[in-house]
């Protein structure tokens, strides 16, 4: 199935996109849609340890299951406010 | 109101929107860009957002401000885009029938912000470098 990863500040930089379209199996975890998204970006790999995970604006576990047309949202460290 | 905004902020335009009759008391924080980074010179910042998920934290936050401490309404409007030194990145904005609630409250919502709202600051030196704050 089809699924969107999202990418913000560091990461959308080191990526060069904000998008990446990624076909995982039907019923996969986040844990196994970031591990397909190394292997094609092995440059974000040093950051996912200390990313947060996002599905329909919640932050989700990494075991959370996927659905067809999710958009996975990476959320680095955030540094908002002043 | 919780908002994200590319647009300047005002205080006093946040502060008019949570007054009440019944409230004695509003305060708010105003967060603004400084001129250093543990004492390297900044030249301006960026703020980039998830600005629908943004905005929803942010409310949720409010709602969990509001539960916890005894205040009437609460506003919280983040900037984003390019900032210069002396703007406001956020202005938080807490109205309560009684000022200390409003003050714990103000200071309360603001911790929850940095933690839990996807914002992301980049920095830009005045000797031309730049870095996103958290990140490396």
């Amino acid at each position: 199935m089809q699924i969107t990863v999202k990418l913000f500040a560091l990461m959308r930089e080191k990526a060069g996109t904000d998008t990446i379209p990624l076909d995982v199996p039907a019923g996969a975890a986040v844990t196994q849609a970031l591990a397909t998204l190394v292997c094609q970006y092995p440059m974000l790999e040093p950051y996912l340890a200390n990313t947060r995970l996002s599905l329909h604006m919640d932050f989700v576990d990494p075991e959370t299951t996927l659905a067809e047309g999710d958009e996975l949202v990476l959320i680095p460290p955030v540094s908002g406010g002043a | 109101m919780f908002r994200v905004t590319t647009d300047p902020l005002s205080v006093q335009q946040v502060n008019d929107l949570v007054k009440r009759p019944t409230d004695g008391a509003v305060v708010s924080f105003d967060g603004i860009v400084r001129n250093n980074f543990d004492g390297r010179p900044v030249h301006y910042l960026e703020y980039e957002a998830y600005a629908a998920m943004a905005e929803k934290k942010l409310a949720e936050i409010g709602a969990e401000v509001q539960q916890k401490f005894a205040i009437g309404e609460i506003a919280m409007i983040h900037r984003i885009g390019r900032l210069d030194i002396g703007e406001s990145s956020i202005v938080i904005a807490v109205a309560a029938p009684h000022r200390h609630a409003a003050f714990e409250a103000c200071a309360y919502a603001m911790d929850r912000v940095k933690t839990e709202v996807p914002v992301w600051k980049k920095e830009f030196f005045a000797d031309g470098a730049d870095h996103w704050v958290n990140q490396n």
